[in-house]
């Protein structure tokens, strides 16, 4: 378990403070892929930086199954980091050596025996689909081949935690994808924790199962992604969750209507015509001014914009209507909501 | 002038004086630069590496005073004229080698008009080093020395070996200065043929040879460094 406690980070230079950092609280559990998203400057990587105190925090603290790293040693810190392995958004391999000498990199420094480090690093490149670019210098892989040897190279060392900052920020959404699916093929085949940091709510909803907003250094919102993505309620979660044109649509809405969000679990509420039953039973036409699914932890989630005429209480009762049917989250979304 | 050059005199003279002294002379400036660029090496690539890591955003800050310190010391060497310091540093030369001339004193202050500039060309191609690989290699748990060792110098050493082949041949030409004080090889054939006894002749023959030495080690160290980086393929 990863515990966060009051963590802050403030930078100071010579004429002022930024504080990227704020009083951040949070648990991961064991065995978690813990999404963590922001804008950029929300303090993503600052945060995952103070993680495995590559940055010291200023003030709070960092447990690891209840060890607090802010108390260790020089040296114990850097015993503590093998178990808290890393990969970036740049890959960072070390262009000078083929992908079996970067995966045996964080072997050498533990002093593991090269024979054994190659052994158990070929078995690595395997594990990343990669058996065959053993003798291979970076410069010769694609990006999405340049992560996995990453990826191979951050297990190296049995790590209990994967920090991915922004891992597949340099890549295509089909290499996105893979990069994400061997992230989760090895969460679950080794159990290791995973926090990712990203500013892509497509990365949080196909992977995690929990997430934090990060808005200015400060958690804003957290829980599981359905919670989050279905029912945001922090204006920096409604940026992120809904996507770019949402706030178009409100802000050139027509006076004299409201706008209802309506989110559904596509396995539960798929089948009932809901619009037209509305506009049957209760007469009330609702305009549909932007639609899209998503795919979340494998469950497809529809999410609506309607707008709907502000007359007799039509709103207040498609409101109550939507909130009584099954597998339906809904709520108004106020124009000057941000 | 010319004609008088290549008379058949002059070229029966040169020649016997090119048989008998340029095989030594080679061999004087071949061990004369060789050893200077080691012991150069050896001394201006810690400092590289001091001038890197230690500096306030470094891997291993230093005091700020031992860091302007060491710079202070370095710039103040670079700039002295190379002639100008091979006679300030006489006592030193004479308390390391027992004499202030000959060729293994002129050693001495090429090694020390040489260390200093290959503590800034280190200092530079470590810098190229990409700061993720450090920030990798710190959140792999490294010390300072693995990161040193480890990343800093493997990742910088085809630049490293451009910078030491750039070293290896201003040494060259400086020693060939170094004649002056006595320091033996091609240098001190061209001076004391050709600017003490006009023996022009002898004087080109030795510098062609310079030259050709200098381009010889340009070549070998360019490929090198080429066949080393991996980056290119
Ligand atoms: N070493 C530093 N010194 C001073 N300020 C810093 C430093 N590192 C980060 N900051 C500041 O802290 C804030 C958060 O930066 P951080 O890199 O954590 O953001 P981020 O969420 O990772 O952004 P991005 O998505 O662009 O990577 C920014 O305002 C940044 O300028
Ligand atoms: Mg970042």
């Amino acid at each position: 378990m990863i515990e966060l406690k009051k963590l802050s980070k403030s930078f100071t230079d010579a004429d002022n403070t930024v504080h990227a950092v704020k009083e951040v609280d949070l648990t991961i559990e064991d065995g978690d892929i813990f999404g963590i998203i922001g804008m950029s400057g929300a303090g993503k990587s600052t945060l995952v930086r103070c993680i495995n105190m590559l940055e010291r925090p200023s003030e709070g603290d960092v447990l690891i199954d209840g060890v607090s790293l802010s108390s260790l040693s020089e040296k114990e810190l850097r015993e503590k980091r093998r178990e808290i392995a890393m990969i970036f958004q740049s890959f960072n391999l070390l262009m000078q050596r083929n992908c079996l000498q970067n995966v045996c990199f964080p072997m050498e420094l533990a002093g593991i025996r090269p024979s054994e480090a190659r052994k158990k690093a070929k078995e690595l490149l395997e594990t990343v689909g990669l058996g065959d670019k053993v003798n291979a210098y970076p410069s010769q892989l694609s990006g999405g081949q340049q992560q996995r040897v990453a990826i191979a190279r951050a297990l190296a060392t049995g790590p209990k935690v994967l920090l991915c900052d922004e891992a597949t920020s340099a890549l295509d959404p089909a290499t996105t994808r893979q990069i994400l699916d061997l992230i989760r093929d090895i969460n679950r085949k080794y159990g290791i924790t995973v926090i990712i940091i990203t500013h892509q709510m497509s990365v949080v909803e196909s992977i995690c199962q929990h997430v934090a907003i990060l808005d200015q250094g400060r958690v804003v919102e957290q829980g599981s992604v359905q919670d989050v993505f279905s029912d945001p309620v922090s204006a920096a979660a409604k940026a992120l969750v809904f996507p770019e044109g949402y706030l178009d649509v409100l802000e050139s809405g027509r006076k004299g209507s409201r706008y209802l969000r309506v989110v559904f679990d596509g396995s539960q509420a798929t089948d009932t015509p809901l619009i037209a039953k509305m506009a049957v039973e209760k007469g009330i036409i609702a305009n549909i001014a932007y639609a899209s699914t998503r795919e979340i932890g494998g469950r497809t989630f529809g999410s609506m914009l309607l707008s709907i005429e502000e007359k007799n209480h039509d709103f207040q009762e498609a409101l109550a209507y939507f909130s009584d049917a099954p597998g339906v989250s809904c709520g108004e979304v106020m124009r000057d909501a941000e | 002038m010319l004609n008088e050059l290549l008379s058949a005199a002059e070229r029966a003279e040169a020649c016997s004086v090119i048989q008998s002294t340029f095989l030594t002379a080679i061999w004087e400036t071949l061990y004369v630069t060789i050893i200077a660029t080691f012991f150069a090496v050896l001394i201006g690539l810690p400092l590289g590496v001091i001038l890197v890591i230690g500096e306030k955003d470094g891997i291993r800050p230093l005091p700020a005073w031992l860091m302007r310190l060491l710079n202070f010391i370095i710039n103040v060497l670079r700039s002295i004229p190379f002639l100008i310091l091979m006679i300030l540093i006489f006592p030193f030369t004479r308390l390391i080698m027992g004499t202030v001339v000959g060729t293994r004193a002129s050693i001495v202050p090429l090694v020390m008009a040489a260390f200093p500039f290959v503590a800034r060309i280190t200092e530079s191609s470590l810098r190229e080093v990409d700061a993720g690989s450090i920030e990798m290699a710190r959140s792999m748990g490294s010390s300072t020395w693995q990161i040193i060792t480890r990343v800093l110098i493997p990742e910088s050493v085809p630049s490293l070996i451009a910078n030491v082949t750039l070293t290896l041949t201003n040494i060259l030409g400086y020693s060939a200065m170094s004649g002056i004080i006595g320091g033996g090889g091609l240098g001190k054939i061209a001076i004391n043929y050709g600017y003490y006894r006009y023996k022009y002749l002898v004087m080109f023959c030795a510098v062609i040879l310079l030259i050709l030495m200098v381009q010889a080690f340009q070549s070998a160290g360019t490929a090198l460094a080429r066949r080393c980086d991996k980056r290119l393929r």
